[in-house]
């Protein structure tokens, strides 16, 4: 095995390319790492992009944000601006394991390490976030939802990583939440999770919504059925029944260790319901 | 597997070692620098046994490979008294019973210092969360917690 | 045994909180643990583990793995001398499987190295050709007829006729006529309920440091409960005489009885001997959790009735425990433990034991009872439940007390059962008030705590300070108490006294650290290597009098004459007569070695209370308070630590610790992500309450305080969530999917 720490993006793109064998990225390694401690994967080469300038910042970009992908939780979590324009997608990434964690675990890795129970992504989603991925041929843009397709799985090629995730700009009157179910209150890995974006208009009626949920299908997945149940409503109690059974009917979960269909089917509903209460309060409505 | 030749600080000291590129920064510290005070208590960043700060960020060592302190400050449970006089969390875990076997101490002294670090005087329930991340099988946490308040109480007044 | 007993004593050190003497080395990072040492020329070893349930070893091929370059030993079952001794065979072989692996990480093979990742290579390099067999992991399916036989021919004679090859043993305890009883109740229930086997979860994972020598020598360092245990089990195991095996202990990281054995000590042995080299080696948590611990998993049927004014007229309960792949005794501790809190006139408990293809159980904090009691705990209060009676009452009413016959035989000496429901009752925790989805449990728990094998000495310094020599790893505070206690008795302060834990060279045997044995057979070997030193200490000072021996007392901490001759002579300290020692007969030394006995039983008492999110099914703990017993609390914030550390372990069994199996026999969650042990902010803080009702076998009270605080918890925790959300929980954990099942069914 091999360790290269590459300055530009274009360098780790060129040593990514030339590896015949199994190369992994390295920003904040908790994933990386424990696959190496458990022998699941032995790579030929390890790419620390961290020292790539412009990796470990936010930098402001059409009233959003561009989040390099080597920004850890607790760096993102200390930044006012993200903080206060997708509040929802920021507590995502600070779900992700302990504090220690925290000062290492990356979004972007999150969204790569292809969890369907990653914190972080179902806030992405729901934020219609746009990953910024170099390959061989450059850079390309691709919406968060359209890169992880089952478990481990992306549709990054394999020469391809990110280099940032953009959040964009949202109207006023707007608001997103992420809640997750874990036993514990911390260190668990998602067993049903929901994210919802939502804007309102003045009269505080939902103009505009999106739902995702983690842990209850292969991958993260967009509800536009749970939006729908929601839009043009002022989350009364008919709209929110519609938004749960919208929730729990998208879901295709597996019995496992951490819980059962039964369970993620109902909980998923549960925390789209409380979620979008949350998205509600934060975009200025009053239920 | 050619090994890495590495120049760190730890502790406020310059160090210089070799690893193995898939070598984690904690087994650097325990077999390489003989620094043996982080405990591997698991491996894969769910124990906390292993806590240090790497550039003042708190983070599990066992998921930091050795390479990656090239140019870095690493500070560890060994640096955090000033010589022969104990940080106040030290004082203050003794003073409140706040170990049993100890196993898990140095790597929930580490993460306390980086709590007070950043946050003073923390309510219970944010030492609670911010330690979430260490586990303690003895004592139940319920004396860790007044040990870290006691200690910020003292920090504070100091 | 004739003991002092002076309760009433007034104490100086014990009952103080003074500073532990290993505080600084643990603060610093300083302390030395079983992997934290290394030795000139060390090997690593790893072990390759069974990836199967079940299964027949047809062949290990080694021969690649030893043709590695840095392989340097490796050794398999062959390697080890057979035992003519069922249990030391047992221990053996779950240590290195022999002819069949009886569960997912048995061992199988080992090989040393000279770093870790060769070791790793080599053991990619091992063929082993297995014969799957059909396994079994739940123990009520381990006893059906048709269940795939784990170990053929380990059935006691105990065991009923024709039941399964899986049972191994089987007790009953229990005295008068339970028909009589059950028709004398106005109300019975009957309820079965399951746990599930946990792990102890010390964060420290075993490990040990082997060096043999070619003329059989061999030093052996390791983290663990029993010192003496480990050489006992590994000279066997290497067919070497115990006095050639020098056993140290290293500092614990935490150990709750799953340290009380050996896994690795003899396959570091075996692999130092045949390299001719140190070897250390270090279990990952994976290999902990698949290998060492865990508890047994149980089923249990209870049956108790009631009378409309709260008296239990008859309990009976069946104990279905298995204890893994190797026969195991601990369902007879649930069996004694399980209506240990009544005084009953009819009661019987059954209990049997199944093999499993799961690891051997290895103790856990008062091995057997939390399952017994949990259960019986359960039913008494669905009873008070039915009857509309207050739980602490009832139990009042029913409470064993000095002179009860107890359920498993013994008549019961002085016990704080009674004076721990009373602290219960008048505490505010148990009139405040509950909200609407919130629950209030509570349950009594007993544990029997043991004496045994202790060998202390005790050496009065000439500088006027004072060494403790004793063997018993302290898992928790003990060298402090056995300081207290030794300053105690003989009159000095504290910090003159320095307590260490010796090697199996330098003290005679002691029993392991378990059975909540130390702070009371150490303690009181301590006493009495005090008083033995004092004797020779007035013995010297008459000397230099030139007085009858007889004539002199000690008293704070020094030698007075007394009789005819007192006030002739000013007293002598300590430190004085310590300084003139060599000329008055040489150093000064006091010595105790004895087979403990009078340890005491121990209760406490348990309140709780929880909130349940009816959406998700999660459990909230709001308050938890602690009602013990600990006779005398020789160092109070250690004794709190037992009762807090406890109660938490009870808690995370109670609501999501378990071992889970998958359809193919193998361990789903062998690692902390998903066996869930009780983080800081899943708690409240754990209040406590200690009770100082004397132990008459020791003469400043004390009782052992460690394990009992594990067993109230399940119930507790059981019944604050029926109450909080209506419906009976029968199975533990109870975790969220479980609660939201109860409640779907309503």
């Amino acid at each position: 095995m091999r360790f290269a720490q590459p300055r530009t993006t274009e360098e780790a793109a060129g040593l990514i390319a030339q590896e015949a064998g199994l190369t992994r990225i390295l920003s904040g390694g908790t994933d990386v790492m424990v696959q190496l401690k458990s022998g699941l994967v032995e790579p030929d080469l390890i790419v620390d992009i961290k020292h790539i300038p412009g990796l470990r910042a936010i930098t402001p970009e059409d009233g959003g944000f561009r989040i390099g992908a080597a920004v850890s939780g607790a760096e993102l979590g200390e930044h006012e601006g993200v903080r206060a324009l997708w509040p929802g997608v920021v507590e995502g990434v600070e779900l992700i394991g302990s504090t220690q964690v925290q000062g290492r675990a990356t979004m972007a890795g999150n969204l790569c390490n292809g969890s369907p129970a990653a914190d972080a992504v179902p806030g992405l989603v729901a934020a219609n976030a746009i990953a910024r991925i170099m390959g061989p041929d450059g850079e390309r843009d691709c919406p968060v939802a359209e890169i992880p397709v089952g478990p481990g799985k992306t549709t990054l090629a394999k020469a391809e990583f990110l280099t940032s995730i953009f959040l964009p700009a949202r109207p006023d009157r707007s608001g997103d939440a992420y809640l997750r179910f874990i036993p514990r209150t911390e260190m668990d890995i998602a067993v049903a999770a929901a994210a919802v974006s939502l804007t309102l208009d003045a009269a505080g009626t939902v103009t505009a919504a999106r739902v995702a949920l983690g842990a209850v299908a292969p991958t993260i997945r967009l509800v536009p059925a749970a939006a729908d149940a929601i839009l043009g409503a002022k989350l009364d109690d008919a709209a929110i029944a519609a938004l749960m059974e919208a929730c729990s009917a998208a879901c295709n979960p597996i019995d496992d260790k951490r819980g059962t269909i039964e369970f993620r089917t109902q909980v998923a509903g549960v925390l789209a319901k409380r979620a979008a209460l949350i998205a509600y309060s934060r975009a200025g409505g009053t239920v | 597997m050619k090994s890495i030749h590495v120049s760190t600080t730890v502790n406020g000291d310059a160090v210089e070692f070799i690893c193995a590129p898939d070598e984690s920064l904690l087994d650097v510290l325990r077999n390489r620098l003989g620094l043996t005070g982080a405990k591997e208590g698991c491996g894969t960043g769910d124990c906390g046994a292993c806590s240090v700060t790497l550039n003042g960020r708190l983070v599990c060592s066992c998921l930091v490979l050795g390479a990656e302190a090239e140019g870095a400050d690493v500070g560890t449970i060994e640096g955090l008294a000033n010589g022969d006089a104990l940080h106040q969390l030290q004082q203050s875990f003794i003073d409140h019973a706040a170990l049993q076997c100890g196993i898990c101490t140095p790597g929930i002294l580490v993460a306390a210092k980086a709590l007070l670090e950043k946050n003073p005087d923390p309510t219970d329930t944010e030492v609670r969360y911010w330690l979430a991340g260490n586990l303690c099988r003895c004592t139940g946490y319920d004396k860790i917690i007044h040990a870290v308040q006691d200690a910020a109480q003292k920090m504070r007044s100091a | 045994m004739a003991l002092d007993n002076t309760p009433k004593r007034v104490f100086k050190v014990v009952g103080t909180r003074p500073p532990r003497p290993d505080g600084i080395d643990k603060v610093t990072g300083r302390a030395l643990y079983g992997a934290d040492v290394s030795a000139p020329g060390m090997l690593t070893a790893h072990i390759l583990r069974s990836p199967h349930a079940h299964a027949e070893i047809v062949s290990i091929d080694t021969s690649a793995a030893e043709a590695l370059s840095g392989v340097k030993a490796v050794v398999t079952a062959k390697d080890f001398a057979p035992q003519d001794d069922d249990f030391l065979m047992d221990v053996l072989d779950n240590c290195m499987a022999r002819d069949k692996v009886l569960y997912d990480g048995h061992a199988v093979v080992a090989v040393a190295a000279t770093n870790s990742a060769i070791a790793k290579a080599a053991l990619k390099l091992i063929k082993v050709t297995y014969k799957a067999l059909p396994h079994v992991t739940d123990v009520d399916a381990a006893m059906t007829l048709d269940a795939p036989v784990v170990q053929e021919g380990r059935s006691l004679e105990t065991v009923p006729e024709g039941m399964s090859q899986n049972v191994t043993s089987h007790c009953e305890f229990g005295h008068g006529d339970l028909d009589a009883g059950f028709q004398k109740a106005d109300v019975v229930v009957e309820r079965s309920f399951t746990t599930a086997a946990t792990h102890q979860g010390y964060i420290e994972p075993h490990a040990c440091l082997a060096s043999m020598t070619a003329d059989g020598k061999a030093d052996l360092w390791c983290c663990t409960q029993g010192q003496y245990n480990v050489r006992d089990l590994c000279s066997a195991a290497l067919g070497m005489e115990g006095s050639q095996l020098r056993v140290t202990a290293s500092e614990i990281g935490g150990g709750f009885g799953g340290k009380t054995t050996v896994f690795i000590e003899p396959v570091a042995l075996a692999l130092s001997r045949k390299a001719g080299r140190p070897v250390k080696i270090v279990m990952s948590r994976d290999e902990v959790f698949r290998a060492t611990g865990p508890t047994v998993s149980s089923s249990i049927d209870v049956k108790i009735g009631m009378t409309r004014d709260g008296r239990i007229t008859a309990g009976e309960a069946h104990l279905r425990y298995s204890g893994g792949a190797f026969p195991c005794g601990t369902v007879d501790m649930g069996a004694q433990a399980a209506f240990a809190a009544y005084d009953l006139q009819a009661v019987r408990t059954l209990g049997y034991n199944a093999l499993t293809n799961r690891p051997k159980e290895a103790a856990y904090r008062a091995p057997g009872a939390p399952q017994a009691i949990y259960a019986v705990e359960s039913v008494v209060d669905e009873l008070c439940q039915q009857l509309g009676l207050d739980p602490l009452e009832v139990r009042l009413k029913n409470a064993a007390r000095k002179g009860t016959r107890s359920s498993y035989g013994p008549t019961f000496e002085d016990i704080g059962l009674v004076a721990t429901l009373e602290a219960a009752k008048a505490h505010p925790h148990y009139s405040a008030p509950l909200a609407e989805g919130q629950g209030r449990g509570l349950s009594a728990g007993f544990w029997f705590n043991f004496g045994g094998n202790t060998c202390v000495t005790l050496n009065v310094n000439t500088d006027g300070t004072v060494g403790v020599t004793e063997g018993n790893p302290d898992i928790g505070g003990s060298r402090a108490a056995i300081s207290q206690m030794a300053a105690e008795e003989l009159g000095i302060p504290y910090d003159k006294i320095r307590t260490i834990i010796a090697d199996t060279s330098a003290l005679g045997h002691n029993d392991v650290t378990d059975g909540s044995r130390v702070t009371f057979s150490v303690g009181l070997a301590t006493i009495k290597a005090a008083q033995d030193a004092i004797a020779k200490m007035c013995s010297r000072a008459a000397q230099i009098w030139g007085i009858d021996e007889e004539a002199v007392v000690w008293k704070d901490g020094a030698a007075e004459p007394a009789g005819p001759n007192a006030g002739k002579f000013p007293p002598m300290s300590l430190a004085e007569i310590a300084a003139v020692s060599f000329n008055t007969g040489g150093p000064i030394a006091g010595h105790h070695e004895f087979n403990a006995d009078g340890a005491g039983v121990s209760f406490g008492v348990h309140l709780v209370d929880v909130e349940v999110d009816k959406e998700t099914g999660a459990t909230k703990v709001l308050r938890y308070t602690v009602f013990q017993d600990a006779g005398k609390a020789v160092h109070p914030s250690y004794v709190e630590g037992q009762m807090q550390g406890g109660a938490v372990q009870g808690i995370g069994w109670a609501l999501n610790e378990e071992y889970i199996y998958g359809e193919d026999g193998r361990l789903q969650n062998p690692g902390f992500l998903d066996y869930r042990v009780p983080v800081a902010s899943d708690l409240p803080p754990i209040e406590t309450v200690i009770l100082e009702i004397p132990n008459p076998g020791h003469p400043y009270g004390v009782r052992g305080v460690g394990e009992t605080p594990i067993v109230p918890p399940l119930a507790a925790l059981s019944n604050a969530v029926s109450r909080a959300i209506g419906t009976r929980m029968s199975s533990l954990p109870m975790s969220p999917p479980r609660i939201l099942k109860a409640l779907s069914k309503g």
